[in-house]
C-alpha cells in the first residue's frame, strides 16, 4: 500500500499543481515540498524494515494476459535510488524556488518536475519489465518538457528535441529488449527473470536482447557514442540541470545495468561491450570537460565523464566493481547536484557562465565560494570527501582489471581518466575562486540568501559526511544494494579514507600531481587542443535528422502524385488481386440452386439498364446526357427491387435517384460544361482492360451467390421476432429500428456529419478566389428566358401539402407497411425542394421556419433520447416497447416507441438532404450579395 | 434467360462502367463512376439475400415463403448513405473546381487547367 503511495504522490502533486496555478510562488513551492517530503518520509519509513531483508510488495493486476502487471517492490536498491530521487527532488524544489524568475510559471515548471519525479520512483520501484517501461518513456517525455522549459528560446527547444530523440530512440530499442527478454525468460515478472540467468544467457536470443537493452542504458546514461545530448540538454533551468541531468535520470541507465546484473553479466559479451564502452566514455568526457569554458558545459562533460565511471565498473562484472559503483553513485549525485546548483548561483549572480570571465569570487561570496570548492574537491578526488573513496576503490578493481592479457592497459586508462578528473575539478575550483577578479560580471555579485545556499549546503554536508562517516552512514546500504545486485550474499565491505599504502593510492596520487601540472601549464595545452580536429556532434546530428527528413519528403512525393487516377487505378487492381487469389486458393464455384425463369418485361427491362450504363460512357464528356441516362438507370434499379420483393427498396431508391439527379444538376450548373478529353488511347484501353476484369470477377461471384442454396441465418430471428418483439409487420423497417437501431443511429450521424461537412466546405466559397470564381459565373438562360415559369409555380405550391401529407402517411404506416422515416424524409425533402426550384430560393427561404441544422442536431438528440429513455426502465440502450390502443371513430391502432427513434431518423434525413441542396443552390447567390456588401 | 443471369450482368455491366469512368481524369465522371459503382455494390449485397418474386418480407401468421429481410434493411440505409457520399463528393470537386479553377483530379491540374476551366 505505501508502495503504491509512492508512486501516486508525485503524480498527484503534479495534478494539484497545476489545479491551483493561479496561487503565489509560495504556495507551489510547499506543495510541491510537501509532495517529495511526504515520500521521502513514506521511504525512510520502510528503509529499516528494507535493510534487514524484508522486501515489501504489491501487486495489481493490469493487463495479466499480456504479462502485465502494477507490481512494485522496494528492494535495498530500489530504496537506494528512490531515497536519491525523493531528497534530491525535495532540494531541488526549494533550490528552484530561488532560482525562477518572478515572472516565470512555477506552477508548470514544478508539476512537470513532480511528473518527472513520478515516472523516476516508478523505475526505481517496478518489479515488472513492462511497467518498468512505461515509466522509462514518461521520463524521456518529462525531460522533453523539462529542457524546453523556456520555450521561446531556440537552443531550448533543439536541446529538448535532441535529447527526446536519442532517449527515446533508445527506449524503443530497451522495449525491444525488455520483449526478448521476457520472451527468453518466460515471464516479465522482474524477480523472476533475475533468478533465471542462466536461462536467459544460455538462450539464442542473449546477443540481441543485450545490444538492445544496452542501447536503451547507453543513451539514456549518455555513454559514448550517445552522449552529445547531455551537453545541449543544459538549456534547461539550472535546478534541471541539477535534478535530471546529473543526479537522477541519467542514472536511470545505470539503474538499468544494476537491475539487470544478475541475467545480463557475466559473459565475455558483457564485459567486451560495456567495460570498453564505460572506459572510452569516462576518458572522452573528462578529457572534453577540461578545455570546454563554459561551466554546465564542463559540469555536463563531467557527468559524462562519471557515468561513464560507473558503468565501467559494472562492466567489470565483479562483486567489488559493483560495490564501488553503488557506493560512486551515492557520491556523485551529492557532489555533481551541489556543484549544477552552485553554477547557477554564479551565474545568478555574475550574470555569466564563462568560466574565463569569472575569478576571485571567494573573496565576495564566501560561503559560496567554500561550497564550490568543498563539491569540486569531492569530484576531483580528493581527501575527506566520499568521491575520494569510490575513486579510489574505481581505481583498485581496475588495477585489478586485465585487457586482452595486457594487465596494464585498464589502470594505466583509468589513471589517465582520474587525472583528467581531477584536472577540470581544480580548474573549476581554482580558476572560479581564486585569483584576481575579473570585468566580466554585470551586477555586484553577493552571497545569495538561504534559499539558493541551503539546498547545495546540505549536499555538500552529505559528501563530506560519506567520507568522514562511510561506515556508519554508507556501508549498510551499499553491501544490502550490492547484495540486491549481484544476488550472491551481502559483500564484507570496508569503506574508509585511508587504505594503507597500496597501488590505487600510488595511482592517486599521480593523477593529482600530474593534474597540478597539466593547470599549470594550461595555456598551452589549450592551444595545443585547439589545434586538433573535434567533430561538432550537433552539426552531425542536425546532418542526420535533415537527411532523414529529406529523404522521407522525397518517399512521400514518390507515392504521393496527387492524382485521383493512379491511386484509384492501384486500389482496383490490388482489390482484384486479392480477390481472384482467394479465388483461385478456396475455388469459386456456382452452386445448384434452381434458377428464376424472366420476365419479358424482366429481360426488356435489363437491356434498357445495359445500354443506358453503355450511353453513360458515350456521353461521359456530354454530361447533361449523361445524368440523363444515369437517371434511366435509377429508375430501373427501381423497377427491379418492385418486381424482387422489395418495395422499401424501391420507395427509397426512386426517392434519392431524384435527390441526387437535383444536386448533380446543382453542381453541373456550376462546373465546366463540355471539357475536352484528357485521356489518351493508351490509356482508355488499359482501364478498360480494368474495368471489364472488375465487372467480370464482380458478376461472376454474384452468380455464384445467387445460386447457391440460401442458409438459414440471422435473417430467421428477425422475421419471428418482428410481429412479437417488435410489433410490427413491416420486418425492414422494424429491422432499422428496433432490432438493428444502434446501426441505423450511427448512419444518421454519418449523414447529419456529412451535412455539416458539405456547410463546411461551401461556407466559405463565396469569399476568395473560389467566390471571384462564382461571381464571374453568369447562368446560361438560353433555353429558359423566364426564370420562375407559372405553371410550375403554381402546380408545386399546390402539391406541397399533398406531398406533405404522403409523406406522413408513409411515415405512419411505416411499422407495418412499406415505408417509414428514410422514405417519409426523402419525400419531404422533394416537396420543400420543389418549392426552390420553382419558386426560387429567396422566396422559399423567407417562408422556411427550420434551419438544417437544427433539424440534424434535433433529429440525433431525438433518436439517442428515445434510445436512452429505455435506460430508464432498466432495459438495455435503444431497447423499443409497443402496446395497442384504441380511440373512438378511428379504432384500434399501436404506437411504438420506435416510432419516435424513427421520427429523430426522419428529422435528420431532411436535414441532410437540404443543408446539400439548398447550400448549394445557395452558393452563387451568397457570392454575389457577399461582391455587393465589398462594394458598398 | 434466368433472374440470376440478368442480375449477375447487369452487376457486372455497372461495375465495369463505374471503375472505367472513376478512372477518368476529370472530378463529374469520377462522381458519375462511383454513383454507377454504388447502384452495382447495392445490388450486389440485395442479391446475397437471392432473388424472390412478389413476396415482400411482410410478416404474417401463414407467410412462409418470403423474401429475405436483412439484406434489404442493410441495403436501404446503404441507398441512403450512398447519397450521403455522392453529395459530398460532389461538393468537394466543386469547391476544388472553384479553388483552383479545374475539374482535374490526373495530378496534372497546374499544368493545364486554366484551359480546361
Amino acid at each position: 500500500m505505501s508502495l503504491l503511495a509512492l508512486i501516486l504522490l508525485p503524480f498527484l502533486t503534479a495534478i494539484v499543481l497545476m489545479a491551483v496555478r493561479r496561487a503565489s510562488r509560495g504556495v507551489h513551492m510547499a506543495i510541491a515540498a510537501i509532495g517529495s517530503a511526504g515520500g521521502l518520509g513514506v521511504l525512510l519509513s520502510q528503509a529499516s524494515a528494507v535493510l534487514s531483508g524484508h522486501i515489501p510488495r504489491t501487486t495489481v493486476a493490469w493487463l495479466p494476459t499480456l504479462g502485465l502487471d502494477f507490481s512494485l517492490w522496494l528492494d535495498p536498491l530500489a530504496l537506494l535510488f528512490a531515497g536519491l530521487i525523493l531528497g534530491i527532488g525535495l532540494l531541488v524544489v526549494v533550490y528552484a524556488q530561488g532560482y525562477l524568475a518572478k515572472d516565470e510559471s512555477t506552477a508548470r515548471f514544478l508539476s512537470f518536475l513532480m511528473l518527472f519525479q513520478g515516472a523516476m520512483v516508478g523505475i526505481a520501484l517496478s518489479s515488472n519489465v513492462l511497467l518498468m517501461l512505461v515509466f522509462w518513456e514518461l521520463t524521456s517525455l518529462a525531460s522533453f518538457l523539462l529542457i524546453g522549459f523556456w520555450r521561446d528560446r531556440a537552443e531550448a527547444r533543439q536541446g529538448a528535441r535532441m535529447a527526446l530523440s536519442i532517449t527515446g530512440g533508445g527506449g524503443l530499442a530497451l522495449i525491444a529488449g525488455m520483449l526478448l527478454l521476457g520472451k527468453a525468460a518466460g515471464s516479465y515478472d522482474l524477480v523472476t527473470i533475475l533468478s533465471r540467468g542462466d536461462l536467459v544467457q544460455a538462450s539464442p536470443l542473449y546477443p540481441a536482447i543485450l545490444v538492445l537493452i544496452l542501447a536503451g542504458a547507453f543513451t539514456k546514461s549518455a555513454q559514448f557514442p550517445f552522449h552529445f545530448w547531455l551537453p545541449h540538454a543544459m538549456a534547461a533551468p539550472t535546478p534541471v540541470s541539477a535534478y535530471l541531468h546529473s543526479a537522477t535520470m541519467v542514472k536511470a541507465g545505470v539503474f538499468l545495468l544494476a537491475r539487470l546484473w544478475p541475467v545480463l553479466a557475466g559473459t565475455d559479451w558483457w564485459f567486451g561491450i560495456v567495460a570498453p564502452v564505460g572506459l572510452v566514455t569516462m576518458l572522452f568526457g573528462a578529457g572534453v570537460a577540461l578545455f570546454r569554458h563554459d561551466l554546465k558545459a564542463i559540469l555536463a562533460y563531467s557527468t559524462i565523464s562519471q557515468l561513464g565511471l560507473m558503468v565501467m565498473l559494472l562492466g567489470f562484472g565483479t562483486g567489488a566493481a559493483v560495490a564501488a559503483a553503488i557506493f560512486h553513485i551515492m557520491n556523485h549525485a551529492a557532489f555533481k547536484a551541489a556543484l549544477f546548483m552552485h553554477a547557477g548561483i554564479v551565474n545568478h549572480e555574475t550574470g555569466t557562465r564563462d568560466i574565463r570571465r569569472l575569478g576571485g569570487l571567494a573573496a565576495i561570496m564566501p560561503l559560496t565560494a567554500t561550497l564550490g570548492v568543498l563539491a569540486a574537491a569531492a569530484m576531483a578526488g580528493l581527501p575527506p570527501l566520499g568521491g575520494f573513496i569510490s575513486k579510489e576503490m574505481m581505481l583498485e578493481r581496475s588495477a585489478e582489471t586485465a585487457w586482452a592479457g595486457r594487465a596494464l592497459l585498464v589502470p594505466v586508462l583509468a589513471t589517465i581518466a582520474a587525472m583528467l578528473s581531477a584536472g577540470y575539478s581544480l580548474r573549476y575550483a581554482v580558476a572560479l575562486h581564486l585569483g584576481a577578479r575579473k570585468t566580466g560580471e554585470v551586477a555586484t555579485p553577493h552571497d545569495p540568501g538561504a534559499i539558493l545556499l541551503g539546498p547545495p549546503a546540505v549536499l555538500v554536508g552529505f559528501a563530506l559526511a560519506l567520507g568522514l562517516l562511510p561506515m556508519t552512514l554508507a556501508a549498510p546500504l551499499v553491501a544490502a544494494a550490492s547484495e540486491a545486485v549481484t544476488g550472491d550474499g551481502r559483500p564484507d565491505l570496508h569503506l574508509a579514507l585511508w587504505h594503507g599504502i597500496n597501488p590505487a593510492l600510488a595511482m592517486s596520487l599521480g593523477a593529482v600531481a600530474i593534474a597540478i601540472l597539466l593547470l599549470w601549464r594550461y595555456p598551452a595545452l589549450e592551444r595545443a587542443v585547439a589545434r586538433l580536429p573535434s567533430p561538432d556532434a550537433k552539426h552531425l546530428f542536425d546532418g542526420g535528422m535533415t537527411a532523414i527528413v529529406e529523404g522521407l519528403r522525397r518517399l512521400s512525393d514518390l507515392l504521393h502524385v496527387a492524382s485521383l487516377q493512379r491511386y484509384l487505378a492501384v486500389l482496383f487492381v490490388v482489390v482484384m488481386t486479392l480477390g481472384m487469389e482467394a479465388g483461385w486458393r478456396f475455388g469459386v464455384a456456382a452452386g445448384s440452386r434452381p434458377t428464376t425463369p424472366a420476365s419479358p418485361v424482366a429481360v426488356v427491362a435489363w437491356a434498357v439498364m445495359v445500354v443506358a450504363t453503355g450511353a453513360v460512357l458515350a456521353a461521359d464528356r456530354r454530361r447533361y446526357l449523361a445524368l440523363i441516362f444515369i437517371s434511366v438507370i435509377g429508375l430501373v434499379m427501381a423497377l427491379a427491387f418492385v418486381h424482387l420483393s422489395a418495395p422499401d427498396l424501391a420507395l427509397t431508391q426512386i426517392a434519392v435517384e431524384v435527390v441526387t439527379i437535383l444536386l448533380m444538376l446543382l453542381a453541373l450548373h456550376l462546373l465546366p460544361g463540355r471539357p475536352p478529353r484528357l485521356s489518351g488511347a493508351t490509356r482508355r484501353l488499359r482501364d478498360g482492360a480494368i474495368a471489364v476484369a472488375g465487372g467480370a470477377g464482380t458478376g461472376w461471384l454474384a452468380w455464384t451467390i445467387m445460386t447457391r442454396p440460401e442458409r438459414e441465418g440471422v435473417s430467421r430471428f428477425h422475421w419471428e421476432n418482428s410481429y412479437a418483439g417488435g410489433g410490427g409487420t413491416n420486418v425492414v423497417n422494424v429491422t432499422l429500428v428496433d432490432f438493428r437501431a444502434f446501426d441505423t443511429l450511427g448512419e444518421i450521424i454519418v449523414l447529419g456529419i456529412a451535412g455539416l461537412a458539405i456547410y463546411a466546405l461551401l461556407q466559405p466559397a463565396a469569399r476568395g478566389v473560389a467566390g471571384r470564381r462564382l461571381r464571374a459565373w453568369r447562368s446560361d438562360d438560353r433555353h429558359s428566358p423566364e426564370r420562375h415559369p407559372m405553371m410550375f409555380v403554381m402546380a408545386t405550391r399546390l402539391l406541397l401539402p399533398l406531398a406533405l401529407l404522403v409523406g406522413s402517411y408513409i411515415f405512419l404506416r411505416g411499422h407495418n407497411q412499406p415505408g417509414g422515416g428514410f422514405i417519409a424524409a426523402l419525400v419531404f425533402s422533394i416537396a420543400i425542394l420543389l418549392q426552390y426550384l420553382a419558386s426560387g430560393f429567396d422566396w422559399t427561404d423567407e417562408r422556411r421556419k427550420f434551419g438544417e441544422h437544427g433539424l440534424i442536431g434535433a433529429g440525433v438528440l431525438i433518436a439517442v433520447a428515445t434510445g436512452a429513455g429505455a435506460l430508464l426502465f432498466g432495459a438495455p440502450f435503444l431497447s423499443s416497447s409497443f402496446d395497442h390502443f384504441h380511440l373512438p371513430l378511428i379504432g384500434e391502432f399501436e404506437l411504438a416507441t420506435a416510432m419516435l427513434f424513427d421520427l429523430g431518423v426522419a428529422c435528420v434525413v431532411v436535414g441532410a438532404v437540404m443543408m446539400a441542396l439548398a447550400q448549394l443552390a445557395h452558393v452563387a447567390q451568397r457570392a454575389a450579395r457577399h461582391d455587393e456588401e465589398d462594394a458598398a | 434467360m434466368s433472374l440470376e443471369f440478368l442480375v449477375a450482368s447487369a452487376i457486372a455491366t455497372l461495375v465495369a462502367g463505374g471503375i472505367y469512368l472513376a478512372l477518368r481524369a476529370r472530378t463529374f465522371q469520377v462522381v458519375l463512376g462511383l454513383t454507377l459503382l454504388s447502384y452495382a455494390v447495392n445490388l450486389f449485397l440485395f442479391a446475397v439475400g437471392r432473388l424472390v418474386v412478389d413476396r415482400p418480407p411482410l410478416w404474417s401468421k401463414d407467410v412462409t415463403h418470403h423474401a429475405d429481410p436483412l439484406p434489404q434493411a442493410l441495403v436501404l440505409t446503404a441507398i441512403v448513405i450512398t447519397f450521403g457520399m455522392t453529395a459530398l463528393t460532389v461538393i468537394l470537386s466543386l469547391r476544388s473546381f472553384l479553388e483552383s479553377g479545374s475539374d482535374q483530379v490526373d495530378g496534372r491540374a497546374g499544368r493545364d487547367g486554366d484551359e480546361a476551366a
